[in-house]
């Protein structure tokens, strides 16, 4: 460890400056020069799209990447971080997008893993349930010492893993991407626990895309663009256009204009839910009583808090959940009981929730993934020719922009972005009657997602009918031409695309709609 | 450009966020391409070379006393005379060994890429065996071919139906296959001990004493077509064998059957959600694989065996050397053949018959062949651990020291 003492002007400020980082992964430069300053007790987001080095850049904050080039200085003091040990002993704290939790394990039990409390040589779990309980209090985040972290919602996990942080002592806390696994609500505390520790004296960066939050939470912002510093701004008087613009590097359509859907109500719906009733893992209910009707042309948003039925409703329409009672019709036709199968050949596209785990096989080629709805039609006598699926991967690699993909390249090194371009080129390819997009843009970048809406608004003109399940009430307003509130599953009510946020918000927690739980068939 | 390569990509292939131990095994025995078996060979030949020495033999002198046995210097153009009429015999064993491994390491292999282990190789094997004794030993006077085709058909879907009740019982209740194939592994050999025992119903006609079948009926036996017919020549089953490993490389690579398999083996959560019916594919998968190990059986029995002892089924270990052959095979289709032709040679080299007691007493050779075994399933399980170290490069293990769990993440972003 290299302790020099030159601290240069106004360094006693400065909490964490890293200069001139440069990493390299063999041929691909992940972070060419970049230079950051985090103030003492600021909230600094740093910015950037998927793939700009964000994550890379913390890595080597943190001790898990060592830089080709660049110092880092803590405290005015250069440093040299091999190891997250290291990392931890300088006072820099880490929550990352998968928390290191252990899921059987209480909150006490986790929270002190790898620094336990120890009586005769056996864990002290009075003395890890009261550091527990000390820690909440003293930081003023509420934790139950003695739940499971199984039990508790991701939130609170999220909870755990910045207390964890802070028992280790971390006075400068990274943040990864912390609001993608959160619901608005989660977002929303969060914001107010980083504003406390900010209060109390912890410096703070806070990785995302999402340019609201930046605005909302952050004192200062870093944009980083293709590994290389764009730039340090305040977030006072920045908006989300310029923010955009320094990330993606040209302007950014945030919200698209889109014309009123073109519904030919002459012809039947293309989907029809008639009281359909859906239990869940546990046997109870989940989806209790929707009735709702989607016509070609328009697309219709389900909105609502997660967990209120959506992913029950999803897979049932799919085929992929039986359904206990009620009516699923597609253009007519009774598709109720359906398997995956038929109800894709009934004429139904799904773009997954989870792309990684449901809408790609990591490991297949992206050839072979762009074949996995309809690789029967493409073979003969049993047998696929590759050839045909490589020029068909081609094909709509090119009419989708996905980029460093090549027919044989895995999904598995694809950036998010790329990877959701590719399950939504299989999805629309098929040439569904319903297209199902549920959270068709979750932890893509501005650019990427701007890609997605204007996709989804063409299939729409085309005539497709589109049934959107998303978390975001932008996406929602923005792309809807009616949407539909969900709240323990039932469909609470019907509002149009002008409603506000906060009209939204409440009819989303059960307040609101007139009736409370008015069936609202459109 | 062809799309899936048998050996699979480079290194990127990612962690798949598969259940399975079986699946996960199976992303990984893809990497590393020839290089890791190869050096799993030699490393496994090193430290058995170790062992012969610790018994105070040459180690030198051992193997090249193996490789003689195997009858592989027949390949050598220099080899004349009364050596090579010897090693041509060897070389025949070697083959006649060769022949099952290949078949029932297919059967380890095409469920390892639909990310199911089929530990029941054994019993598959068995029930084929037992169903081409009875088959190849009745009918007395059928017509060559077609007692031949009818003999392998039967043991072929015994061993389908005995493997696809594991592949059932997946499907239907998630029962793990290794559990059941285990198990239907010990119901074949008590059914075999139930049938050929002393006044079992297939125990020998003529010989009321001894506990072994009937005598494989000349028209049911499979065609000599190197060497000598009455001291057990080379059948015609190595070609069998070589055309299963044909028809596994395009059924894996090129038919939707294969594509759904691997898709299954990999994620078996995408495949369900594409439509793919999941149950559906572990059911003909583990059928598939049962069929091949069946027909191994019936090679055995229509080739050179001719008859089933109730010792024969009990000291087999077929199953469990091709579950190395294989890992060693990379699940590939010319892998497991060289593979199997590995095994082969070592298990004939070994035997009592052709290793000179001067240089090593086979009664300990038979042993290190086992030892052999055990040190490539070993170190193929330790060069998983060399291509996870060699990737683990790209994917840093995010765990710190508080860190519990082994998640990954990616730091190229």
């Amino acid at each position: 460890m290299t302790e020099q003492s030159s601290p240069s002007a106004g360094a006693a400020e400065l909490a964490l400056e890293l200069r001139g980082i440069t990493k390299r992964f063999g041929a691909v430069v992940a972070n060419d020069g970049v230079s950051l300053q985090l103030r003492r007790g600021e909230i600094h987001a740093l910015l950037g799209e998927n793939g700009a080095g964000k994550s890379t850049l913390m890595s080597v904050v943190y001790g898990m990447a060592a830089p080709d080039e660049g110092q880092i200085l803590i405290d005015g003091a250069p440093v040299t971080v091999a190891s997250p040990k290291d990392a931890m002993a300088h006072g820099v704290g880490m929550v990352f997008q998968h928390f290191m939790l252990i899921p059987v394990m209480t909150v006490a039990e986790n929270l002190v893993l790898g620094a336990e409390p120890r009586k005769g040589g056996l864990l002290d779990v009075a003395a890890a349930r009261r550091r527990t309980r000390e820690l909440s209090e003293r930081y003023g985040l509420r934790v139950d010492p003695d739940a499971r972290v199984a039990d508790i919602s991701v939130g609170q996990q999220q909870r755990v893993e910045i207390l964890r942080a802070l028992d280790r002592g971390a006075r400068i806390l990274v943040l990864d991407e912390p609001t993608a696994v959160l619901t608005a609500q989660e977002t929303a505390e969060l914001t107010e626990v980083l504003r406390g520790l900010r209060a109390g004296g912890t410096s703070i960066v806070f990785i995302t895309h999402k340019l609201n939050e930046v605005l909302d939470v952050a004192d200062r912002v870093t944009v980083l663009r293709r590994g290389k510093t764009v730039g340090t701004i305040d977030t006072a008087g920045a908006d989300e256009a310029s923010l955009a613009r320094m990330m993606v590097g040209r302007d950014v359509v945030l919200r698209i204009d889109k014309a009123p859907g073109n519904i030919d109500r002459s012809q039947a719906p293309t989907l029809e839910l008639d009281d359909v009733h859906v239990v869940d893992d546990r046997g109870l209910p989940a989806v209790d009583g929707v009735s709702l009707e989607v016509r070609a042309g328009e697309i219709v948003a389900v909105a609502g808090i997660d967990g209120n039925g959506q992913s029950q409703l999803i897979d049932a329409i799919a085929g992929l959940r039986a359904v206990s009672s009620g009516h699923i019709r597609l253009r007519g036709r009774d598709i109720t009981g359906c398997n995956p199968l038929e109800a894709r050949d009934a004429g139904i596209g799904h773009i997954a929730e989870d792309r990684q785990h449901r809408g790609l096989v990591l490991d297949f080629n992206l050839s072979e993934n762009l074949a996995l709805s309809d690789y029967r039609r493409a073979a003969r006598f049993g047998l696929i020719k590759p050839g045909v699926l490589v020029a068909r991967a081609r094909r709509l690699l090119e009419e989708f922009d996905v980029r460093d993909g090549s027919p044989g390249t895995p999904a598995s090194s694809l950036s998010g972005g790329n990877q959701q371009k590719v399950v939504i080129a299989r999805e629309i390819s098929a040439e569904p009657d319903l297209l199902i997009a549920a959270q068709p843009t979750r932890g893509l970048d501005v650019g990427a997602i701007e890609f997605v809406h204007r996709r989804l608004l063409a299939e729409r003109d085309a005539g497709r009918a589109i049934l959107l399940f998303s978390l975001e009430l932008d996406e929602v307003r923005s792309l809807a031409d009616r949407i539909l509130v969900i709240y323990e599953g039932r469909i609470v009510g019907e509002l149009p695309p002008t409603a506000t946020n906060e009209e939204l918000g409440l009819m989303m927690t059960g307040g609101g709609a007139a009736g409370g739980g008015a069936r609202t068939v459109a | 450009m062809s799309v899936t390569p048998p050996a699979g990509g480079g290194p990127e292939g990612g962690a798949a966020p598969s259940s399975t131990v079986a699946s996960r095994l199976s992303t990984n025995l893809k990497l590393g391409g020839i290089i890791a078996p190869l050096l799993t060979v030699v490393l496994a030949f090193f430290v058995g070379g170790l062992v012969v020495l610790i018994t105070g033999h040459n180690p030198f002198d051992t193997y090249k006393a193996i490789f003689e046995g195997t009858g592989l210097q027949w390949l050598f153009p220099w080899t004349t005379g009364a050596d090579r009429t010897r090693a041509a015999i060897n070389l025949q064993q070697t083959l006649i060994l060769t022949t099952p491994l290949i078949l029932v390491g297919l059967a380890v292999a095409y469920a390892f890429r639909a990310g199911l282990f089929n530990i029941g190789g054994q019993g598959q094997y068995a029930v084929g065996a037992i169903v081409a004794v009875w088959v190849g030993s009745s009918f007395a006077g059928m017509p060559h071919l077609l007692h031949v085709v009818l003999t392998m058909a039967l043991a072929t879907l015994a061993g389908a139906v005995w493997a696809g009740i594991a592949g059932l019982l997946r499907a239907a209740t998630g029962a793990n296959e290794v559990i059941t194939t285990i198990m239907l592994n010990y119901i074949a050999l008590w059914l075999g001990f139930y049938l050929f025992q002393l006044h079992g119903p297939l125990q020998n006609d003529t010989q009321p004493d001894v506990p072994i079948s009937n005598d494989v009926v000349p028209s049911a036996k499979l065609h000599v077509f190197w060497g000598d017919p009455e001291l057990q020549g080379l059948h015609i089953g190595i070609f069998i064998a070589l055309a299963a490993a044909v028809v596994y490389w395009v059924l894996l690579n090129r038919s939707t059957k294969g594509y759904e398999a691997r898709a299954v083996g990999f994620n078996p959560e995408a495949a369900r959600y594409s439509g793919i019916k999941v149950g559906r594919t572990y059911v003909l998968v583990m059928g598939t694989c049962g069929g091949l190990a069946g027909l191994a059986g019936s090679m055995d029995i229509l080739g050179w065996q001719f008859h089933l002892a109730t010792n024969d089924l009990q000291a087999s270990t077929i199953g469990f050397l091709g579950i190395a052959v294989a890992l060693l095979g990379r699940n590939t289709a010319l892998g497991t053949c060289l593979a199997a032709l590995l095994f082969g040679a070592l298990v004939n080299g070994t035997s009592v018959r052709n290793l000179d007691p001067a240089v090593f007493d086979p009664e300990l050779a038979g042993n290190l062949t086992t030892i052999i075994q055990g040190l490539v399933i070993l170190f193929v399980s330790a060069d998983l651990l060399i291509v996870w170290l060699l990737t683990r490069g790209r994917r840093r293990r995010t765990a710190p020291a508080t860190g519990g769990a082994g998640e990954t993440i990616e730091v190229t972003a």
